[in-house]
This record gives C-alpha cells, structure tokens and sequence, in this order.
C-alpha cells in the first residue's frame, strides 16, 4: 500500500495510494464546521423541544428568556412563518412541513423555540426560562395504526396517508393464477439511524441591504434542496450561498437532514441581525435529526414447484415520520427500478402507502430504500427455499438474471447495467467456503448449539436519476409538473500561472477521500503524478459549478463524479496537445502525457514540462492556437440512461447496480440470546475499483452500519410516544469488540454506462447484510417470521419456544 | 484553592503538549470546549458530550479520559497532551499514526483523534497487544466510517514497529 | 448539552470537604471521577450550587489494607485500583470485576467511591461489595460511621447516605486461603452496564451468590451446599424475590432466567475454583 514514484502514467487508478485528506486529520489539522473561525460578533443558537410526541400548543411565552442578560433573539414558530414559506413537499397533499413547530408539535424532539444569546450555555439557560403550554394529544407510534386512526397529524389531509399508489408492471394476477405455490412474508423493519460521529453545524448571516443569505453548513446534498431552502427563505437561488466546510465527520446520508435547520438558522441570523452558529447536540441528533423510513411490509410471491418466481406482489407502509419533508417520499421510490432485486422476476403489483406518524422526519440515511426492500425479498427466498424444502442457494440460483443477459431491462423499467450473477455467485461459494460452512454448521448443531446460516443476493443501485421521486405521481400528475431526470455530475479541471492543476468537485466528501482519487483520476490523465493535482472539496454555490444532483450521496462518487473529472481532465488535455502541437510541430492526436512531460510519442527529446506548457495559456494567450486556450474546463455529465418515469410508470431510478452475494454464520446463545457472528463473506460486484484501500473501507464501514441496524440499533418508542433512545447509552452502536471482519470478495464488471466503468460500492452491505443474517438466524431457530432488530430481548422468547 | 463562583471566569492553567497556557473559564465549562474555543486546540472533537463515543478522549495526567466528562476547573494544574501533540515535528508523522495513515484507519477523521491519544497511551503501556486486547481496548471509542478492521490492524502494525524501535534503542 | 450555573471549591482537606458539605446541604454535589456526574450536568438532571471536588484531597487517596479488608479511599480511581499489584492475591472476585466497569477510558477517571455513592443497580462495584459483605464509611464534619454494604444500597440509585456525608472509602474484605470465586456477566456491549451481572464466592461451609442488573439493587443470598434439583429450585425462588426490572435490553422474565442460568454457571465456577 505504499505509493510508487511518480514516473508511470494511466495506471494511478485502481492503486491504494496513500490518501492526501489524512496527514492533516491525523494531526487535528482538520476543518470541520465548529473549527473554523467565525466573525467576531457571532452569536450562538439554542433549541427548545418538544418533550411531547403530540400535542396542541396553547401559549409560548419567551418574556423571561428575553430578559436574560446575553440573550439577543428568540424565535418561535409564529416568526418562521412570518419570515419564510414552507419547504416544499414532494407529494400533492395538503400538508405544510416546516423548519419548527407552528401551533402543533408532532414529534418529541420538535423545535418549539430557538434561542439567540452569546454563547451556548447562556442561550441553554435561556432555554428554561420559556414557558409553553401544551395540551397533549393521543399519539400515533404504530403506522398500521395510522393508517385508520381517527387521531390526525395533519387535519388538512384528512387521514394519515399522504400517499396511495399502485402499481402494474406485466401481468401479476396472470402468474399468480398459474402458480404452483404462493409464499408470503410480514415485515416490520425499524427505524434507526446511521449517527456520524459529528452532528450537525450551521452558521448564517443575513444582509438586510441585500436580502441575501450566506450559510456555511455541513450539509451533504443532493442540492435539489438549496433550491427548496430558497425558496423557503424567499429569495432567489443567488441570493441564498450555501458554503460547506473542507472536512465533515461523516453523515451516510444523514446530513442532507441539516437543510430544515439551515433555513432556521438562516431566519435566526435574519431576527438576530448578527451572524448565528449552532452546533447540534447529540441528543438533538438522535432525537430529531433524521431517521431511517420504518416500514410494514407484505410481500408474497407466485413460485413455481422449482422454486421459480414469477410474480411478486408487494404492500409496502412507510413511515415517514410526522412530516414528508423532502425528498421523502425517495425512500420507498428509490428501489423502484429494481424491486426484483438480481432476479429475473417479470411481473410485479405494487401497492405504496405513504403513512405519517408522531416520530421524527424521516430522510437519507445509507442505504436509502435497501434496507427496507430487501429484507422482505430476501426473507422471502429464504422462506421459498423453507416451504418447498430447496436449498436456499438453489433458489437464488435459478432466480438470477442470468449471464450474459445485460444490459437487463428489469420488469419495473430498471436497467441493469452489467455483470455476471452466477459468475458472482459461483465464485464466493467456493471462495468464500459455503461447504465447509455447512459443515460447520452441522457440527455445531450436533454438539447442541444452535446455529443458522444465511445468504443473500441483492443488487446495488448507484447514481440515482433525480426524476425517480416522481414515480409518486401519477403519469397525469407528472406530465403537468414537467418532466424531471437525469443526474448532473459536474468537475473541473483548471490550470493556474504555475502550471500546475487544481480540480473543484461538487462532491462534498463527507470522509471518503474524494480528494485522493480524484487526483489519481486526473493524474491518469494529464500524465502526472496525483501529489501534483490538488482537489478541492468543499464547496460554495455562488462560486463552483453545480447542479440539482450535486452532493454525497447514492454512491455516486467513483461513478459518476469521477467520470465527470476523467471527462473535464480529457478537455483540459484535448487543448493541452493542440498548444504543444503547435510548439513541438507534431499533430495533436501525436502528442502524449507522459511522466509530468508533454511530448510527441516515440521522440523523448521533443518534449515540454507539463507546468511550461500549462501555464501558457496564462502568459501568453495570444500565442495559443484558436479556442485551445487551457485555464478551466468545466465539465457537467449526465447519463442519456436516466430517463424521467414513463406513461406506465416503469422507472430506471439508478445508472448502475452493483451485484452483492453474502452468506454468514452465526451462532446464538441458548442461554441470553446473544448473537455471534462466526463467518460473513461478502462478495462485491462494484464494476472498475479505483482504489481499492477505499473500497475496502467502504465495504467494511457499511458492514458495521448493517451489523447495527441488525443487532443492536433502534430509535425505539413507548406505545405513547416518548422517545426511548436518547442518548448513546441507549442507541447502541457497535464497538470494535461487536464488530467482526467479514471476508470480502470481488468480480469487476465494469459498467458501460459510466465514463470509467465503475459502480457504487457505499451502501450494498446496509441492504445486504442486516436480512443475510435474519437469514442465519431464522435457520438457527427454525422459525418463519423474524424482525429487527436481533437482540437477545427478541431472541430469548424464540429460543424458549423452541424447547420441547 | 478558593470556592470559585458561578458565572464569573477564572484563570484555568495547564501545561498542553508541552507549553504552559492559561486561559478564563466559569466553573461549568466543559474541558471540550476550554480546549477548543479558549485555548484553540480544535484537534479534540465531541461526538456525544456524555462519554460515549471516544472522539474527546485525551490524556490527562499520563491517562487517556474524556475531555467532555471534565470540568475545565478540574483540570486546572494538570499536564494534558491531545492530538496537536502527538508527531514528532510538523510534517512528519508518529509510528501510530503513520500507521493510521498506511492501513487507512480513518475516514472522516471525526473519531480519529479520540482514538490515537487512547492507542497511544495503550501502546506505550502494553507493548505486546494481541488483537482481542486491541479490540477490547478500543471498545471505549465509537467510529462509524471503517467498521474498525483497520482501525485494529493499525494498531497492531504501530505495535510491532514501536517494539522494532524500542529493541533498536 | 451544557451545565447550568455552580460554584466549585477544590478542597484541599477532608475537613474542608466535610465543611462545605455541612455548610450546603442537599446543594452540594461531591464531584469524584464526575464520569456519571458531569453528563448529568450537562443533561442539567442534575442541579447542584456547589460542587466539592475531592480529587485532591491526599489522604483520599490511598489503598490499604486494615483488618484483614482492602480499604479503597474516596479519591482511588478504579484504575488504579485495578493497577494495585496486590489485588488479585488479596481478593481475586474484585480483580474480575473491576475490568467490567465501563471502559479502559472511563475507569481512569471514575472512582471506586463514586460509583459506590451512585448506586446504580446495574453497576459492578456495589455488587461486589454485597457479595463480600463490604462496608461504607461514611464521614462528614462530626462524625463518622461504617455501614454494611447490604444496608448502605437502599433502591433504586439510593443510600443510606445522608447529604452532608462523604463515602469516605469502601471496604472489601480479603478473600479467605481456598476459597473460589467467579464472576459472570451479561450486557448488550462490552463494556455496557450489566443486564445480569453475578458474583459467587464459595468455600467449605457452602456458596454465596450475588446479583446486579435484575433488582433496584444488588442482592445476595447464601445458597450453602445446594446442588441438582434443589440448587435449581432455591434460584428460582431468589430470581422470584428479585422483582426484577423490564428495559428496552430485556424483560423481568428473561433477567429472572438469566439469574437461574447465570447464577447456576457462575455458583458451579466458583466452587469448582476452590483450593
Ligand atoms: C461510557 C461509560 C460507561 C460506563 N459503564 C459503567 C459500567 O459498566 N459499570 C459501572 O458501574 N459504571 C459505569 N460507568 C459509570 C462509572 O464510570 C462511574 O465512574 C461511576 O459510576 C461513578 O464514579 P465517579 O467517580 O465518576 O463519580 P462522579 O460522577 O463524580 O459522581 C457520581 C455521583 O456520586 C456522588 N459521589 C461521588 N463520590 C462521592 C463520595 N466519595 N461521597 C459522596 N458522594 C459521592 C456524586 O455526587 C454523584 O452524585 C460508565 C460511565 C461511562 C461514561
Ligand atoms: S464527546 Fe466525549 S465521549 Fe463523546
Ligand atoms: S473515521 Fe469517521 S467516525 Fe471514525
């Protein structure tokens, strides 16, 4: 893993160099967001909160808070309404979503007040100086519950459905009608979080001469939000900067839930008329900052005596929480391409219902929609194998697409872009040692111990094509909103008076090294080595180039950020030789970039620094050959493969899909119910690795997430609302000392639709693993209806019920 | 010492990494943010301010403790070291965290620091770590980016090298 | 997450320490290890005036051994405990235990008193002092006394403390030549409070086994020469007694079976370690 000289060219990708982000952050030079100075007359934010899951509020009184010697402001949701719009929802239904309560709070943990003071501890003391009154209302945990309850959160709605859709694609009823067998599953998948290690930060300033807005938050994208906070603020897109930090402490999707606090923030710097920070506590996070969609769903397949499906027929409930703050309701719309999974399923119905809860909002979280769908699919074929006593294998098996097959047009208008499944599958059942696993398996069982192995096979959809959310809308519905698709990916490559080079991502690395591949991507290129690119991070949407689809998030990283800089790199390079072609008297398609030298191919001595002739363009622009002057290319892509949803609804929601098989081990304790992992393998399908140090992190982060969301994580709730995981102490999350290594296995098929072949790799495991070991875990118990998550409070009663 | 009074700052000095520093603090303030936002060492990160996650850990005295469960008044006199500390000279890297560096032991670098100052101190007192010592050790710091794996195999790397320098010395 | 408003008095004796107790009242807070304290603090769950930090009071912080008892002073951190080289010879159940409490980071803060004075039912340190049949002395400006351990946990985070008083120190007795010992625990995590924890110390006269995590308090009950059947039967009368909390982690059903099948582990380990 050590980097090799500088001298070869076109071969930095696809090495673990050493990542140019870490000397700094290894030596507590990082900048994340309460790092950085602020101006002088700052001040610092407080929020109030709702201890209520549901109540009416009667009367907010803030005369002592205000009193408060270091208060400057405080706000309620009275003044947010006065001062901005509501943020945009992304269904038709008469619901208002809002940075902080109004009249009503629906979810413990609500904003109720904002407090502006000098610093932070004087603005909490203010904090108990406010008065409300609530008259608390019934509150609504179960969404099964909402679907019929009377109780309403939003009376304009008239239920607590804000969504009901269906969908048909080839003929469902037809092949449930021939089916030999029909297998069905209930699920109820948790709510949970994938909690970064740093919460949300936001610091804002208003000029009133101007009516613009300038916030530097740590916010993640995707930036179709900058224009719902716009135009919640009510000002023009350029007229609202939004700025982010060069260093983040993660997110996993869930800082793009930093955007209703952004807006009020922004409101609070506005009333305050000085600049406003805060920084979110980490009981703020968990209680109120995003969670994962909960869903119930029913699923149930039409299967034919081999163990062929050949329908699907899904019931999905989400719970979105107490609002459907954008993008929801993506979570349930974002597996719409690929609701078949790897499988060759060609008819599926679909009925979505989109349920509000008194819980906290729900939003990005890695994953986004795997989780949720995947657990039912692969309990599923578990269940197929169970009750037609096959071999789970075989039934995954004879249900792939199969080989040679892409790209595959799935039954819900997805497009798999490539791989070879059986391929995949072969290879980490012998790799990987499923036999000897099973052997492991009945020798423990023998001795008495109860023991469970589980695969799965999903694939990983990466690139998400903006249009997907309005699959939410009917044909009709869209075509009077306009069509919405693609997703701009969007680099620059410049060069300065040095000659040296610079990229601008619009990427918004929240830890993943961006910054070092995205050097190697452009060192391939130009010929240099990736210590002389320097990349920047961070981002500022009055200064660099963006679009809607900017951000981090659907893995679009290596596949769609870094074509975009392979892409701007070839530009800068295509006027590169046309200069050096003029200067060294050979044609440009002769001219090669070669060891930080620019020369004509097979004559070393005809050749120039790469830095000469760069700079060029600065010093002498005069003497460059028409349009070939090299400062700044900018380049913005977007794959022709996303469309907008069609007339029948059929969604190709994202560019590329990874292909994921994993199976595991694992043993539960007869006497606490505790689970041990003994064996996972994990075999990717991620298409061209560009470093594979990172993917490798990637790989092994998600795992741990997944191992979380499996075992141990849960916003968990009374019958009555309250909040029950509110500190670390009770959202657990798993320690080194939980955390096994999995074995991870590869096969590259480079995707065709992506400028370097590579597909997502981020969030395949949060899809894959939590249900591959329900699986294990459903062996080892012999039972059929299993949720999460695993721990030994769910486990104990099972194992007890299994005794004689 | 006399009793300090609520509301008012007083004179909080410690040597850091080295150098001795003074700077005000009421007798509430949490050592995290004395560190960070008196004396501007933002090295140290807060991830939960109730001693969870690991990301403050620091050493106080020759152990690592969380920064966010100290009161900067309590801390008045003691020899603290944080991650500003740790390399032997701008630019060059510790064994530990040149380590990290290599096995690619961070991601976002957010519970990084927290980590190093326990390893460190751990590593100086237990030469010979095996991986299950490792893993139970870093059982008191939470990072969600890397699944811990080379987290682990960091640490067992600036392992064997710091004995290679200690058997050379 | 930040405190409110308090005063702070580094106290630089134990008289001063017992002065300003006596002097405050139920609005000063000893602050010791403050790795419970100060979370609530910043939780502001807890709201003293004045917080009496006793860290630096010399004579707090010295191990001893005093009639055949190792006495822990209220300013040992359980690290060092853990660090004193005669503990596993003078009494191997602490030497198990200790290594459960929280983490490596947090025990070299936290002090053996502390968590003696918090109580927490799910805690290691008040277990084992119920199970060794401990004592707390308890100081403050006019007196001082000593309490058994088994009458100082009064419930649920409770003492028989009085506000103005100081754990001064805790006393373990030093194990007997051949005795056994062992000590099972369960939690979520490693290093998570107890969900089940049990401690059992065994000689020729019969096995005493202590619980922690089930009750608002830690318990013990001698369990003599039991064995078979009625081993099972006399555990299930305790794990009965027990009125065994429900949490998220698990029900008053399974910590109930959790102390018949632990307790059962842990009773078997200790006797077979006998010498
Ligand atoms: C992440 C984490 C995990 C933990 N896990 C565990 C665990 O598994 N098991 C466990 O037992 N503990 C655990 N703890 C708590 C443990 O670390 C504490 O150290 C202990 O409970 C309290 O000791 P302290 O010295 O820190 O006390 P402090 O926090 O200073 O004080 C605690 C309380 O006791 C009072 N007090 C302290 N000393 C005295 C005294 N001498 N006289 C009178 N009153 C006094 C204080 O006023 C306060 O009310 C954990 C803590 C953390 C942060
Ligand atoms: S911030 Fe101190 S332990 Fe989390
Ligand atoms: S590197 Fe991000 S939390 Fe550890």
């Amino acid at each position: 893993m050590t980097v090799k000289p500088a001298v070869q060219t076109a071969n930095w990708c696809g090495q673990s160099i050493e990542r140019f982000e870490d000397a700094a952050l290894l030596t507590g030079r990082g900048r994340y967001i309460d790092d950085l100075g602020v101006r002088p007359d700052t001040l610092h934010a407080a929020i109030l909160r709702s201890p209520h899951p549901h109540a009416t509020i009667r009367r907010i009184d803030t005369t002592d808070a205000l009193k408060l010697p270091g208060v400057a402001a405080v706000l309620t949701g009275a003044d947010v309404v006065k001062l901005s719009a509501p943020l945009t929802v992304g269904v038709r239904a008469p619901v208002q979503c809002w940075p902080i309560a109004v009249d009503r709070v629906r979810y413990a943990g609500e904003p109720v007040a904002v407090v502006v003071a000098v610093d932070r501890y004087v603005a909490e003391d203010a904090l108990e100086l406010i008065d409300v009154d609530y008259e608390p209302l019934q509150a609504l945990v179960d969404p099964m519950q909402s679907l019929s309850s009377n109780v309403l959160l939003h009376d304009a709605l008239k239920s607590n459905v804000a969504s009901d859709r269906t969908f048909r694609y080839g003929d469902p009823e037809a092949a449930f009608a021939k089916a030999a067998h029909r297998v069905s599953v209930e699920i109820k998948y948790p709510r949970n979080s994938c909690t970064p290690i740093e919460t949300y930060g936001v610091v804002a300033e208003y000029e009133p001469g101007e009516d613009s807005y300038d916030v530097l938050a740590n916010f993640m994208g995707p930036f179709t939000m900058h224009a719902v906070m716009a135009r919640s603020l009510k000002v023009p897109g350029n007229r609202f900067r939004l700025r982010t930090p060069p260093d983040s402490g993660g997110s996993f999707g869930v800082k793009q839930g930093v955007f209703p606090y952004i807006v009020l923030i922004a409101l609070c710097a506005r009333v305050a008329a000085r600049p406003v920070k805060w920084i979110e506590d980490r009981l703020e996070h968990l209680a109120a900052s995003v969670s994962a969609t909960g869903r119930a769903t029913r699923l149930e397949a039409a299967v034919e005596a081999d163990g062929r499906v050949t329908a699907l027929r899904y019931d999905q409930v989400e719970d979105v929480g107490a609002h459907i703050r954008a993008p929801e309701p993506a979570t349930l719309y974002r597996m719409q391409g690929n609701l078949t999974g790897a499988y060759a399923i060609r008819n599926v119905a679909v009925r979505n219902r989109v349920v509000l809860t008194n819980k906290t909002p729900s939003g990005l979280n890695r994953g986004f929609g795997g989780p949720q769908l995947y657990y039912a699919l692969e309990r599923l074929m578990q269940r197929v194998a169970v009750e037609l006593y096959l071999d789970p294998l075989d039934v995954i098996r004879c249900n792939l697409v199969p080989s040679g097959a892409f790209p595959y047009r799935t039954a819900s208008g997805g497009l798999l872009d490539s791989g070879d499944y059986p391929a995949a599958v072969a290879k980490a059942v012998d790799e990987g040692g499923l036999a000897e696993l099973c052997k492991r398996r009945d020798s423990a069982r023998a001795a008495g111990k109860l023991y469970g192995i589980g695969l799965t096979a999903v694939v990983e959809p990466s690139v998400s094509n903006m249009g997907y959310v309005t699959a939410v809308l009917t044909p009709q519905e869209r075509r009077k909103a306009g069509p919405k698709n693609g997703a701009q990916a969007t680099a620059t490559v410049a060069v300065d008076p040095s000659g040296s080079v610079t990229v601008h991502i619009a990427s918004v690395p929240q830890g993943q090294g961006h910054r070092t591949v995205a050097a190697q991507v452009t060192a391939d290129v130009l010929g240099l080595a990736p210590k002389d690119v320097r990349v920047v991070g961070e981002m500022d949407t009055s200064r660099d180039a963006w679009s809607i689809a900017s951000g981090n998030y659907s893995s679009r990283f290596a596949a769609a950020v870094c074509g975009a800089v392979h892409l701007a790199a070839m530009q800068m390079k295509g006027k590169l030789a046309r200069n050096a072609a003029a200067q060294l008297n050979v044609p440009a398609d002769e001219i090669e970039f070669v060891g930080g030298k620019v020369g004509a191919r097979g004559n070393p001595d005809n050749a120039i620094p790469f830095g000469r002739l760069a700079a060029a363009s600065h010093w002498a622009p005069g003497t460059m050959p028409d349009g070939a002057q090299a400062l700044r290319e900018t380049v913005f892509w977007s794959p022709p493969q996303l469309e907008a949803p069609g007339e029948l609804d059929e969604t190709n929601s994202s560019l590329c899909h990874g292909f994921i098989f994993d199976f595991c081990g694992v043993e539960i304790d007869r006497i606490t119910g505790a689970l041990r992992i003994d064996k996972y393998v994990t075999m990717h399908d991620c298409g061209t690795v560009l470093h594979p140090g990172m993917v490798a992190g990637q790989i092994n982060g998600g795992f741990a997430h997944a191992l979380g969301a499996a075992v141990y994580e849960e916003f968990a709730y009374s019958d009555d609302g309250a909040f029950l995981s509110g500190t670390f102490a009770d959202y657990l999350v798993p320690t080194a000392t939980e955390v096994p290594e999995p074995l991870i296995l590869h096969v590259e098929t480079p995707s065709p639709f992506t400028p370097l072949g590579a597909k997502g790799v981020g969030e395949g495991n949060c899809m894959s693993t939590p249900v591959c070991i329900a699986n294990a875990v459903a062996d080892a118990l012999g039972i059929a209806s299993i949720n999460l998550p695993l721990t030994p409070k769910r486990l104990a009663p099972l194992i007890a019920e299994r005794k004689p | 010492m006399p009793r300090l009074s609520a509301g008012r700052r007083h004179t909080v000095r410690v040597t850091l990494n080295g150098r001795a520093v003074e700077g005000e603090a009421e007798p509430r303030m949490l050592l995290t943010d004395f560190l960070r936002h008196v004396l501007g060492s933002t090295g140290t990160h807060v991830g939960c301010e109730h001693g969870v996650c690991g990301a403050c850990t620091i050493d106080i005295d020759g152990a690592p403790a969380r920064a966010c469960l100290t009161l900067a008044v309590q801390a008045d006199g003691a020899t603290i070291r944080t991650v500003e500390g740790l390399a032997p000279e701008p630019g060059r890297l510790s064994v530990l965290q040149d380590a990290f560096r290599r096995h690619h032991a961070l991601q976002c670098g957010f519970c990084t620091a927290g980590i190093l100052m326990s390893l460190d101190i751990y590593l100086r007192d237990t030469p010979s770590p095996t991986e299950q010592d490792v893993r139970e050790f870093l059982g008191g710091h939470l990072c969600r980016c890397t699944g811990y794996v080379p987290i682990v195999a960091a640490a067992l790397d600036a392992a064997q090298k710091l004995r290679g320098v200690a058997r050379d010395a | 997450m930040k405190p409110a408003k308090f005063d702070y008095l580094r106290a630089g004796s134990l008289a001063e320490a017992h002065e300003a107790l006596a002097a405050e009242g139920p609005d000063a807070s000893v602050i010791a290890g403050g790795q419970t304290l100060v979370p609530l603090l910043s939780m502001r769950m807890a709201r003293p005036r004045l917080l009496v930090d006793i860290m630096h009071v010399e004579e707090l912080s010295r191990i001893s051994v005093q009639d055949n008892a190792i006495r822990v002073g209220a300013a040992v951190r359980q690290a060092a405990l853990l660090g004193w080289p005669e503990l596993a010879k003078r009494q191997p159940l602490l030497a198990h235990a200790l290594p459960w409490i929280g983490h490596a980071q947090t025990r070299t803060r936290g002090t053996v008193c502390g968590s003696a004075a918090l109580a927490d039912p799910s805690a290691e340190i008040p277990l084992i002092l119920v199970a060794l049949r401990g004592e707390i002395e308890l100081s403050s400006g006019k007196a001082k006394r000593r309490i058994a351990a088994a009458d100082f946990f009064t419930g649920l985070m409770s003492t028989a403390r009085e506000d103005h008083e100081l754990v001064e120190a805790v006393r373990f007795p030093c194990a007997h030549h051949g005795e056994g010992h062992a000590f099972r625990e369960f939690a979520r995590r490693h290093g998570d409070f107890a969900i089940v924890a049990c401690a059992a110390i065994s000689d020729a006269n019969g096995t005493r086994l202590a619980i922690g995590g089930v009750a608002d308090r830690p318990l013990a009950q001698d369990f003599g020469t039991l064995d078979g059947s009625a081993l099972d039967d006399a555990l299930q009368d305790f794990a009965m007694e027990l009125e065994a909390r429900e949490d998220l982690n698990a029900t008053a059903g399974q910590r109930r079976d959790l102390v018949r099948q632990i307790g059962r582990l842990t009773i078997e380990e200790a006797r077979a370690c006998r010498v």
